[in-house]
């Protein structure tokens, strides 16, 4: 019998019928409290401790606050203290704010080298697909879930079907996995994985950074995807290597057998051409409703798309380049990471946001903060008049204080641009860090390929 | 969780699809950190535009990949709140689906045309022991795990399901080697 990766790591998962052991639970302030607490009632404790961390992240204010008690909300305050007080009353590791540790969930994972090949790994959080990059069985789970988990190490789960993303091709000169990945849900829609844990396969991704794969990885929900999952090689055993949890030496030899066999079937498969994919450009309110740059607003195709151009206040046929912004977010556990930073960076020096726009770099974590600050990077970004921020999911979501005002247009290199995701009323445009950074300068969009 | 038998009545219609959980309850509810009180928050920004119109009915019928996006539970959490019992629709996101079914919603799938019968009858009933929706003029079989039908309808309690196969998870701790670092330790 053949078999897909996915197939080899849930087989090796399966403790009955129907449950799947968890490797690696990760855990935020959001979704955990009511989990805790039915925990706390039921007298349960948490069954393993030592695969379990928690960080805070949704609510942080990204201003430099040192402590929780400086989150002026007290609702989020709230929050992040009920995690500190959990995480301690159940000896669950922690990485509040104020730890150099510190960061977005699907960020700090992978750069503490807790994220391995192999693993299954579980959060209440739709992003955790983003840790597939590593062949890791990653997905999000819900708050009654997380308590299961807590509880018994273990998910009640039946077996998703599969796919097989492959690409053919290599991306063209600025073109980067952003693109790829917002190209492919516009190709197969936002619900065109349901059901399916996704494997990303071909040159195109093989050629991606640890980084790019996380990205790619990471939107696999936007489609739909239960998980999204690319094969462990060379660069990902170099992107773990040394790190704290990383384990000496490396067990290479079972990491690169967990790839999916020659001839292995897939429920689904479908064929993407990377040498097609021009720089990405959302124009609605779901991640699917996206074009090249060079491309203009669409005529609406339905109620949802007629729905979706009010929301955004365009006009069918506008040219995605003409499109004036007001705002520039670079972070989000999609692109905030020190590749990111540094293609961003690159582009931004020397130059000069435009005046008519707000600009701020979110850092994914306090690593990568202080990562990029050895770099130097966030001189190059403060010279250029942008915000340099702390790290958290920032204006991704808007459960903390960046948020944008109604109505303001926001070029954003996170994952949703659901309405009022970023703020009530904001008009949220997805792109590639690249992009977004090239927006930043020029007060539009622009050909990435052609401004280079 | 109470058992889930017999779903009778209203149908409340919300025509559209891909309704994303920041839509069901936007992010501003997430940071309490109770189970309930979520219901009067529920489709926040949407319900206060004009023509908006959604009883509190047992039933919501509604569009393809409702509650896509994030995972939060909120969103079944506000929608069993406002009085919703059960959603029918073409199809859902899958965590979504699976929060539904922690917590004693039903999510049920129909075809297109069967969903659109449904809207416009007004009224259904639904029977999980069948598997089957009725409505006036037209009825339906639709599936459902098993497993998942036996926990919603005993009302059982997830975890002491899986506290049954103790045994089963300290041996498959213990036997297999197991792949993946400790979190603890980690300065």
């Amino acid at each position: 019998m053949r078999k897909s990766v996915f197939d080899k790591i849930w087989e090796a998962h399966e403790v009955a019928d129907g449950i799947l052991y968890v490797d690696l639970h990760l855990v935020h302030e959001v979704t955990s409290p009511q989990a805790f607490e039915s925990l706390r009632l039921a007298g349960r404790t948490v069954r393993r401790p030592d695969r379990t961390l928690a960080t805070a992240d949704h609510n942080v204010p990204t201003d430099g606050s040192t402590a929780a008690e400086q989150i002026r909300d007290q609702l989020s305050r709230v929050q992040v203290e009920t995690l500190e007080r959990n995480c301690e009353e159940f000896d669950v590791p922690i990485h509040s704010i104020g730890s150099r540790r510190q960061g977005i969930v699907h960020v700090i994972g992978p750069e503490m080298g807790i994220t391995q090949p192999g693993m299954t790994i579980v959060c209440g959080d739709s992003h955790t697909s983003t840790h597939g990059a590593f062949g890791a069985l990653a997905f999000g789970i819900g708050t009654s879930e997380v308590e299961h988990v807590l509880a018994t190490q273990t998910l009640q789960q039946r077996k998703p079907r599969s796919m097989l993303l492959r690409y053919h091709g290599e991306l063209g000169h600025g073109v980067t996995a952003k693109d790829l990945i917002l190209a492919t849900i516009g190709q197969i829609g936002v619900d065109g994985g349901v059901g399916h844990v996704i494997e990303y396969a071909g040159p195109a991704i093989e050629r991606l950074s640890m980084e790019g794969r996380m990205t790619v990885c990471n939107m696999t929900i936007e489609a739909g995807g239960r998980a999204g999952m690319i094969a462990p090689d060379d660069t990902t055993f170099e992107w773990v290597e040394g790190r704290e949890a990383a384990p000496d030496p490396l067990p290479t030899a079972d990491w690169r057998a967990l790839r999916s066999d020659e001839g292995a079937s897939f429920d689904k498969e479908v064929e993407v051409d990377a040498s097609e994919i021009s720089p990405q450009v959302t124009w609605g309110t779901t991640p699917g409703m996206v074009v090249g740059v060079t491309g203009a607003v669409p005529e609406p195709a339905g109620e949802g798309d007629e729905r979706a151009l009010e929301y955004m206040a365009l006009e069918p046929g506008t040219p995605m380049a003409e499109i004036p912004l007001d705002r520039v977010f670079i972070g989000s556990c999609t692109n905030s990471r020190i590749g990111d930073l540094r293609e961003a960076a690159e582009l931004v020096k020397g130059r000069r946001v435009a005046s008519s726009v707000d600009a701020m770099v979110v850092p994914g974590s306090q690593q990568v903060k202080a990562q990029a600050e050895a770099e130097g990077l966030d001189e190059v970004f403060r010279a250029a008049g942008f915000d340099w921020r702390s790290a958290g999911c920032s204006m991704c979501l808007g459960m903390n204080p960046d948020i944008a005002a109604p109505g303001e247009r926001v070029a954003s290199t996170s994952n949703r641009n659901f309405e009022g995701r970023q703020g009530r009323g904001a008009r949220s445009h997805l792109v590639s860090p690249k992009m977004a950074a090239a927006a930043a300068i020029q007060g539009h969009f622009v050909d990435i390929r052609e401004w280079e | 969780m109470r058992p889930v038998n017999l779903i009778e009545g209203g149908v409340s219609v919300l025509d559209r699809s891909d309704v994303d959980t920041d839509q069901i309850i936007p992010k501003q509810f997430l940071k309490r950190v109770e189970r309930t009180g979520f219901g009067e928050f529920l489709f926040y920004d949407w319900a206060k535009q004009p023509g908006w119109d959604l009883p509190r009915n047992p039933i919501l019928a509604t569009g393809r990949n409702f509650g896509c996006g994030s995972s939060r539970e909120h969103a079944p959490w506000a929608l069993e709140d406002y009085g919703f019992e059960a959603v029918i629709a073409p199809s859902f996101a899958d965590i979504f689906y699976s929060n539904c079914t922690k917590i004693g919603v039903l999510p049920v799938v129909l075809d297109e045309d069967e969903v659109r019968a449904v809207m416009a009858s007004g009224r259904a009933a639904i029977d999980l022991g069948a598997q089957e929706v009725s409505w006036t003029g037209g009825r339906a079989s639709f599936e459902i795990d098993q497993e998942t039908r036996r926990r919603l309808t005993e009302g059982l309690d997830d975890i002491g399901v899986t506290l049954q196969q103790q045994e089963a998870i300290d041996r498959f701790e213990a036997e297999r080697e197991r792949s993946g670092p400790v979190t603890t330790g980690l300065a």
